[in-house]
């Protein structure tokens, strides 16, 4: 009894304290952005602060460029994960279920864009869409960061898809409906939580890619907000304050975006192992 | 209600055939049963003749229409899955309904078609559930009735029973037996259970290898095996196999093994000293009496009557009794093999024709 009692307290203080390590860094955030300028270095590391101000939010949001790059970060973000969710739907479907020449080549293709870092992309990739004018531009990321995810999202969504009996298919298609039929109506509702965990997977990835978004896109007009927070450190100095506010503010449509799929994600993870 | 005529059906993945120029006529209204073990390519039949599969070669006619190149959903068939394939995120009533709104049925129609079907099938209380708030037979049933509220040319079951229990695979193939009474629907059952192949068909078709062993009624099958496959498959417990050899001691021709001789009632077209092999159903070997000894090995009751495992000699054979026979193990006792009960195989494996 006694040990049971033991055994569950160093399970849930364990539990605690993973969770604490996990979310310091984002309550360091939150204290920092909340800590008026002159407090920061005289009251460095108390847990917090003896006078909390909104003051780093509001300048973030009306005197910098930080909305701009805000904006162009959730266009990015939400065009990228609805191309590359619709697109690895697709291929993921063809992977689980059709024999097709050249499967094996393709998947193996697809394996190699993950194996190697991506620094080494970067100069053939600004040459590459120097000529096509998409340097510069919002569609020139999302054209990139499309590309980079829609690999791993296929074998994601392809997973999903395999976990769906063909047979449901096939009874539909005797029941009346064509491929597509049955693919719409009776796979892809099935697939929605694979869907919704594909395409918060892709979203958040593009939310904070710093490299292509830093080399593609020198102009301001065309940032993204990580390439947007660099801009808070200058030569002389890095304004604390007004980086962790506008990063408190980057977490929040990440933030929203889970919980508007998290539904739907919990069955999703879990989907593959539990059914019957 | 259609007929289904399959024509030199071949089927190849890759270069593995799995079915080898099947010829078989079902009639309008028929019960017929594709029975075998898994592997023999009876799932993948019924599969190309829904549609699910491509032929490698030959034509499949249902109700008189060519539909090699029709999809599964042109060819006026219903199909009950193993799995039930029941869609997890529709009522029963919508599973139910589905087909008939894919067609456009009008509204009241549908209803009216659901209620029926649900009627037939006791399943009024259970028309608003998920399947996942059902039992297997409670699945199982929706499957049926999806199948059925279409009235379709002919039913296709892919071993409906065997995710289910016995006592309700038992119950099941009762009911599966009532409504083809009622709806007088052509259907084509597959199943590697030869009790279901018996009890429902009315004509069975053993399928090995990819290859047709051989149609006819369940007691065609049973009484006259056309070959050692299906002597062995169906029967339950199998039947008893024992090589022996055609002798001509004085004219008079005996089945001779190292143990014990049978004298022949008929003389089998064969020349002397062909290699046979023999088989008896373990419920004709009359144990207790006759010119042969046996050991008894082991002695199984299963209430309904005694199955015996004896030896004779090198030959293991089971008998089967529907008495209690006072048997004990170890024991010798005499037995009876009656010639009229033998069923001769060449060496081809093959029946030779009594």
């Amino acid at each position: 009894m006694l040990r049971r009692a033991l055994y569950w307290t160093v399970h849930y203080l364990l539990i605690a304290l993973y969770v604490l390590f996990a979310l310091f860094p984002l309550y360091w955030l939150l204290k920092v952005a909340l800590t008026p300028n002159e407090l920061l270095y005289s009251e460095g590391i108390r847990l917090w602060p003896s006078r909390a101000s909104l003051e780093h939010f509001s300048f973030v949001l009306a005197h910098s460029d930080f909305p701009l790059f805000f904006r162009n970060s959730l266009i990015v973000s939400g065009a990228t994960s609805l191309l590359a969710t619709l697109l690895s739907s697709a291929c993921g479907y063809a992977l689980s279920r059709f024999r097709f020449q050249g499967k094996s080549l393709l998947v193996a293709l697809m394996l190699v864009t993950q194996m190697f870092p991506l620094v080494m992309l970067i100069a053939p990739m600004f040459r590459l869409l120097v000529p096509l004018g998409l340097v510069n531009t919002l569609t020139g990321l999302i054209v990139v960061y499309t590309a980079f995810n829609a690999p791993f999202a296929t074998f994601l969504m392809q997973s999903f898809f395999d976990a769906i009996p063909r047979e449901l298919e096939e009874a539909a298609m005797i029941d009346g409906a064509t491929r597509f039929g049955a693919f719409s109506r009776i796979i892809l509702p099935l697939t929605l939580p694979g869907i919704a965990a594909t395409a918060g997977f892709v979203f958040t990835a593009a939310w904070s890619e710093l490299l292509f978004a830093l080399m593609l896109n020198s102009s301001a007009h065309a940032s993204t907000f990580p390439v947007g927070l660099l801009s808070f450190v200058s030569k002389f100095s890095v304004d604390f304050g007004q980086m962790m506010a506008a990063g408190v503010l980057a977490l929040v449509p990440a933030c929203l975006f889970f919980l508007m799929i998290q539904r739907f994600l919990v069955h999703g993870l879990t989907a593959g192992a539990v059914k019957g | 209600m259609s007929a289904i005529e399959i024509r030199g059906v071949s089927k190849r993945y890759g270069v593995t055939p799995v079915l080898h120029e099947i010829d078989l006529s079902v009639a309008a209204g028929e019960f017929l049963v594709l029975v075998g073990p898994s592997g023999c390519g009876k799932s993948t039949l019924l599969r190309l003749i829904a549609g699910l599969e491509e032929l490698s070669g030959g034509e499949i006619l249902i109700g008189g229409r060519r539909v090699n190149d029709l999809p599964p959903k042109a060819r006026d068939i219903a199909m009950v899955f193993q799995s039930y394939a029941l869609y997890p995120h529709m009522s029963v009533a919508d599973n139910m309904a589905y087909s008939l709104r894919l067609r456009r049925t009008p509204a009241s129609e549908i209803a009216r078609a659901v209620d029926a079907a649900a009627g037939k099938l006791g399943l009024e209380p259970l028309l608003a559930r998920k399947p996942k708030a059902l039992s297997g037979g409670q699945r199982q049933r929706v499957a049926m009735g999806r199948a059925i509220v279409r009235k379709p040319g002919a039913f296709l079951f892919d071993e409906p029973l065997s995710n289910l229990d016995a006592r309700l695979r038992e119950h099941m193939r009762a009911e599966i037996k009532k409504l083809h009474r009622e709806l007088g629907a052509t259907s084509i059952y597959v199943t590697h259970d030869q009790i279901e192949a018996m009890t429902l068909a009315d004509r069975i078709v053993a399928l090995h290898g990819g290859r047709v062993q051989q149609v006819g009624s369940p007691l065609d099958l049973y009484d006259r095996p056309a070959n050692l496959f299906v002597a062995g498959f169906i029967g339950s417990p199998g039947m008893n196999m024992f090589p022996a050899q055609l002798k001509r001691p004085n004219g008079r021709p005996t089945l001779a093994t190292p143990t014990f001789e049978i004298p022949l009632a008929r003389d089998p077209p064969l020349p002397e000293g062909s290699a046979l092999t023999v088989g008896i159903r373990p419920e004709h070997i009359v144990l207790g009496s006759g010119a042969i000894r046996g050991t008894v090995d082991l002695i199984e009751p299963t209430g309904l009557g005694t199955i015996a495992h004896l030896t004779l000699g090198g030959t293991e054979l089971k008998g089967f009794s529907l008495e209690r026979p006072s048997l004990s193990v170890g024991a010798t006792i005499s037995l009876d093999l009656p010639v009229s009960r033998l069923h001769l195989f060449g060496g081809d494996g093959t029946r030779i024709p009594d």
